[in-house]
């Protein structure tokens, strides 16, 4: 009986020690930037490297530079576990301690956290995920997905793939397999896939993975062996990707024609499938290897000083480094809006403004340490909080990742009309949606 | 009609049409049975000898997968690593006994089947500390076995079929029958079936219930590590195998929860019939019917037969 | 001594049928109550949002399926589907009609869920124990696949998920993103209050008696001249009318938005939990559960950074985990029965203390 008492005790201690400290005001002396990762539950192959990337930067920032401005970051990682309801706990959890942009790293929870950015002043930068349309800044000021939407990414593949058979022409009759994740993020890009099929005359065929099933997809490789799509494009996440990887080489498939979105091309991906995933291609937009001065600045700063939970071999991989492209993001929008509001300790608005002044110029790249290695970053506006930059696509070569593409452009043109409906069609569900009042800033 | 020709006709002339397909598609089912067939197995040989519903059979595979894996990794040779690994699920069985089974002899069901999510709780924390979130790649090749594929021209086309998926089935196979013989030959397989049978009259002729335990959750500690290998194989290691296990529950129910061979028929069953109906009657719905066709069949089955195929009738006294 | 019924005596039917019969238990109750209205005047938002909030909506969720587990004895790893069932309903109808109260429309999708529940509780007839988990495992998987796929569920969304729309109670916004936590709170513990109380009403009346016949020994239950397929189906009718509520609440007061991947397995087993460790067959329990299986991860993961112990987040995720399985054995084999039970093992000591013998 005593046992249980003191149990009873303790939990009930835990619980009120938690209200206090909950409660207790957030000093604020540096500029708190939370990121919400995921080092635990079933995606976290595709969690870790991109934690560990943009964890290390910020830390390289602080270890090098004394953070930004003269401000320490104050970097706290938040847990999520890819589950909606830890990330909308993190997200009250950060939210009065003043943080300067929210990172989700999942578009279930992205989806949950767009209608409270507005409300709690906290901009969330979903880099090339969550809502496309929330590239609209007009209707939605408070959401970042640069440098591209899923929409964009879909359309380059199209392009590519249009290059590759001699112009997009050429498409017509052919037939493109779409394999997937069901559920959002898999099922957004399928209306722009349907759409440009009617254009360029090409057939879909779909072909969901759901979640559970993720690991086994034999069904769908079996089906994809019947129909003998021209091509394959993927938009998986998690274990997803190295499975269907397998399984495509498995199954006979030119693994040359088979694409994965930029979500679906880390080396843990092409790894498990070994010599034979070699093909296989992702778009990508960040760069690949260590061979730049800035990431150079990490492992000396960071990793070799035992500050980061990266395992060696990992360091700057693919989506470590797509970790570390977020991140820049996230520094230079601080450094913006320090320089808008001639604050040092910026907070959610302030980087708001920062974010829709963000302009990464190819010389600008080099001067924070990373020649080429990502695309210019020159198209946000606060009419257009993505950019519609380009990525480039990257092939599988049995044991790494090589560039084989320049940049290429997203058809802007198929792509802003759906933005422009689905971000009305978002606004005219939600009644009560807030109009844009945030005054646009000028450019720097 | 179109929707009636599409459900009645179609499958079966696409079937007649590409019959190398649909080889290919019963293979695939085969093979995906006999990997369900082997999580029901733990299942089932806990059920047997102890009543527990032991929902960690799951997480037992990915943890058994991962120590291999884990230790691989670390340099220990191929074989050592497998050793320890046995031994690892040994003290596994060992503690899970001591800890958790001992304490709760005699409760209801429920709260045994509740036990074994405090015992998945922590094996998915224990495991994510030790070895890590990431993914790992199961080094099939070390333990002598080959990636490849034998494809064969028949029917007018190609069938294919997976060296490791080959491996699996027999070694599926020979681990059904061991432990068959396992139960009906040996001393302890007796005591076991005893022990299932009534836990007081197998305690009134010596048997000790402790020792019996310990030697299913072990038997069911290697079935995993098996399971581990193979499923390991086909993706890659991480904690994503773990949801892998709801895919046995139908096979559970279909076999009957006490009966290996029932497991094994179960698998098949599972296995061919829901890649059969996602290759064939899928598109009709979009696809992704594996999600839950398992399931769906498990339940109309149940409503004929209320104890699975070859489970024990169970009659019901006041 | 200090929870003594000795003096207080029952001298109508009325109050011999009371809830609670003991002035010790209606003033206890009464306090908790106050205190519960009155907390966000000193409660911040994280405190509402996302534990108490949560909490509440989890108990509701549990006492829906205790009515069925805990009373019935019918074991459903469905809960999850039903409470999408609930979220799903009240978004269409609340498209649909805009104009009507959310409120109603919150209660209404109860009853959805109630349908589509009876549907799914049918096998229950001939199946039992795990046999009939696993087939409610059906109802689970089938409808999250539903929610995927019907694409009128979500009204088209391209994103796949539904958006909470903004609606206002008498002049009050209730949901949406421009709520206040204080009223979303409110709001959520007036309906958790209120069909606790009709839970409990239930259970004390015929409906409650012949569902724990039933799960006491159903052929038993038969021959004393209970008609099993009302009965059992009206179980799982009004716990999936709890869990739909609760699903509704979920979405519309606490979330502000939901893909389908929220009613997924896990949340069937997460609340299962609740009930297994608060105690079968306890409306207490269903509280008590829910506390302990959604707050403590909560604050287990404030515990290091509270301490000033810096743990990676990641590590305390593990850790977390690795104490809360520790726990839930350990509270079976210290109380199988249940937390509730513990809680009536106290009430008891007190009621003698301090002179036990």
């Amino acid at each position: 009986m005593k046992v249980r008492q003191v149990i009873m005790g303790v939990a009930c201690a835990g619980l009120v020690a938690t209200a206090i400290y909950a409660s207790k005001a957030q000093a604020a002396d540096d500029i708190y930037v939370p990121l919400f990762t995921y080092r635990t539950g079933p995606y976290a192959n595709s969690g870790i490297p991109i934690a560990n990337g943009m964890h290390d930067y910020l830390t390289m920032l602080n270890e090098r530079d004394g953070g930004i401005g003269g401000v320490k970051l104050n970097v706290e990682e938040c847990e999520t576990g890819y589950d909606t309801k830890k990330g909308v706990e993190c997200w009250e959890s950060v939210k009065s301690k003043n943080p300067t942009v929210v990172n989700p790293f999942s578009t279930g929870i992205t989806l949950q956290l767009i209608p409270k950015a507005s409300v709690d002043k906290i901009p969330i930068l979903s880099m090339a995920y969550g809502l496309s349309a929330a590239a609209v800044g007009k209707d939605f000021p408070w959401v970042f997905n640069p440098p591209a939407t899923y929409w964009d990414g879909l359309s380059m593949i199209i392009k590519y793939i249009g290059e590759k058979e001699g112009g997009l022409a050429k498409l017509k009759g052919k037939t493109i397999g779409y394999i997937f994740l069901d559920a959002g993020y898999g099922r957004e890009p399928i209306p722009l896939l349907e759409q440009l099929a009617k254009d360029y005359g090409f057939n879909v065929k779909l072909y969901p993975v759901a979640g559970k099933e993720m690991q086994d997809q034999s069904s769908q490789w079996l089906s994809v062996r019947r129909d003998r799509p021209n091509w394959m494009v993927m938009w998986g996440w998690g274990a997803m990707n190295p499975t269907a990887v397998k399984r495509a080489s498995e199954n006979g498939y030119p693994m040359d024609h088979f694409i994965g979105v930029w979500w679906s091309g880390s080396d843990d991906d092409a790894r498990g499938g070994g010599k034979a995933a070699k093909g296989y291609l992702a778009l990508n937009f960040s760069g690949l290897g260590s061979n730049y001065p800035a990431i150079q600045d990490i492992k000396k700063y960071v990793v070799d000083k035992g500050k980061s939970q990266v395992e060696k071999d990992k360091f700057a991989d693919t989506f470590y480094n797509r970790g570390v492209y977020n991140t820049v993001l996230v520094a230079e929008a601080i450094r913006n809006a320090q320089k808008l509001t001639g604050k040092k300790v910026v907070v959610g608005e302030d980087v708001r403004r920062g974010l829709e002044t963000l302009h990464i110029t190819e010389a600008r790249w080099k001067e924070l340490g990373f020649p080429g290695f990502a695309g210019p970053l020159t198209g946000i506006s606060c009419a257009d909080h993505s950019g519609h930059q380009g990525a480039y696509m990257q092939q599988w070569d049995g044991d790494k990742w090589v560039k084989v593409s320049n940049l290429i452009e997203p058809m802007k043109d198929k792509v802003e009309p759906l933005l422009q409906d689905a971000a009305k069609e978002y606004v005219d569900k939600a009644t009560g949606w807030p109009k844009r009042t945030e005054a646009c800033d000028k450019a720097m | 009609m179109d929707i009636l020709y599409s459900i009645f006709i179609d499958p079966f002339v696409q079937m007649a049409q590409a019959p190398d397909l649909f080889v290919q598609t019963l293979w695939d089912g085969l093979v995906g049975g006999m990997l369900y067939a082997l999580i029901a197995l733990g299942f089932v040989l806990i059920f047997k000898a102890s009543g527990v519903f032991n929902f960690a059979q799951g997480i037992m595979v990915v943890f058994a997968a991962l120590t291999l894996v884990g230790l691989h990794d670390a340099g220990v040779p191929a074989f050592l690593a497998l050793l320890i690994t046995i031994a690892v699920m040994f003290a596994l069985a060992f503690t899970v006994e001591r800890v958790v089974l001992r304490p709760l002899v005699n409760q209801p069901d429920i709260i045994l089947f509740m036990a074994t999510f405090g015992i998945t709780y922590f094996l998915i924390g224990f495991g994510e500390y030790v070895f890590g979130g990431d993914p790992k790649v199961m080094p099939v090749e070390d333990f002598g076995l080959e990636k490849g594929a034998y494809n064969i021209k028949m029917l007018g086309g190609l069938v294919s079929l997976q060296k490791l998926d080959i491996v699996a089935v027999i070694v599926a196979s020979a681990m059904v029958a061991g432990l068959g013989v396992f139960f009906s030959k040996t001393r302890i397989g007796r005591a076991l079936r005893a022990v299932a049978d009534s836990h007081s009259a197998a305690l009134s002729v010596g048997i000790s219930l402790e020792q019996i335990w310990v030697i299913v959750w072990f038997a069911a500690g290697l079935v995993a590590l098996v399971t581990g290998i193979f499923w390991g194989a086909r993706s890659d290691v991480s904690f994503a195998l773990e949801v892998i296990a709801l895919k046995a529950l139908p096979v559970l129910i279909l076999g009957g929860f006490t009966s290996i061979p029932g497991a094994i028929a179960g698998g098949l069953i599972i296995g061919v019939g829901e890649k059969l109906a996602e290759f064939y009657w899928g598109p009709l719905v979009g696809g992704g019917t594996d999600a839950w066709f398992a399931y769906v069949i498990a339940l109309v089955f149940l409503l004929f037969r209320p104890q699975g195929l070859f489970g024990e009738k169970i009659i019901e006294r006041i | 001594m200090f929870y003594r019924e000795a003096g207080q005596f029952k001298t109508s039917y009325a109050s011999d049928q009371a809830i609670f019969p003991i002035l010790q238990d209606r003033i206890g109750i009464a306090v908790i109550l106050v205190a519960a209205f009155s907390l966000p005047l000193y409660a911040n938002d994280f405190i509402l949002n996302a534990v108490m909030i949560p909490f509440l909506i989890f108990a509701l969720a549990s006492i829906g399926l205790n009515l069925l587990t805990g009373y019935t004895g019918q074991l459903s790893l469905g809960t999850g589907a039903f409470m999408g069932v609930g979220a799903y309903a009240c978004y269409k109808l609340t498209s649909i009609w805009p104009d009507v109260n959310i409120i109603v429309w919150v209660i209404c999708s109860g009853f959805f869920a109630a349908g589509v529940g009876a549907i799914f509780g049918l096998p229950s007839l001939r199946i039992k124990g795990f046999y009939l988990a696993i087939a409610t495992l059906a109802a689970q998987f089938f409808l999250e696949w539903c929610f995927i796929r019907i694409a009128w569920l979500y009204n088209y969304n391209i994103s796949g998920a539904i958006e909470v729309p903004q609606r206002t109670v008498l002049g009050v916004i209730v949901t949406g993103p421009r709520a206040t936590s204080e009223t979303r709170y409110i709001v959520v513990l007036a309906i958790v209050v209120a069909m606790t109380w009709i839970a409990s009403n239930l259970m004390h009346g015929r409906i409650g008696r012949t569902w724990m016949a039933v799960r006491d020994m159903d052929i038993a239950a038969e021959l004393m001249g209970i008609r099993l397929l009302p009965t059992k189906l009206m179980a799982f009718a009004v716990s999936s009318f709890y869990c739909g509520v609760a699903g509704a609440l979920m979405v519309f007061l606490w979330y502000g938005g939901a893909e389908p991947a929220v009613f997924n397995i896990n949340q069937s087993f997460t609340i299962l939990f609740m009930i297994i460790i608060g105690g079968l067959g306890s409306l207490l329990g269903a509280y008590l559960g829910a506390a302990l299986i959604y707050i403590l991860p909560i604050v287990l993961r404030f515990v290091p950074e509270w301490l000033g112990i810096p743990i990676h987040a990641a590590t305390v995720e593990h850790i977390t985990f690795m104490i809360v399985g520790v726990l839930i054995v350990f509270f079976l084999i210290v109380e199988p029965a249940g937390l509730a039970r513990l809680w009536s093992i106290g009430k008891q000591k007190l009621r003698v203390w301090p002179f036990p013998y």
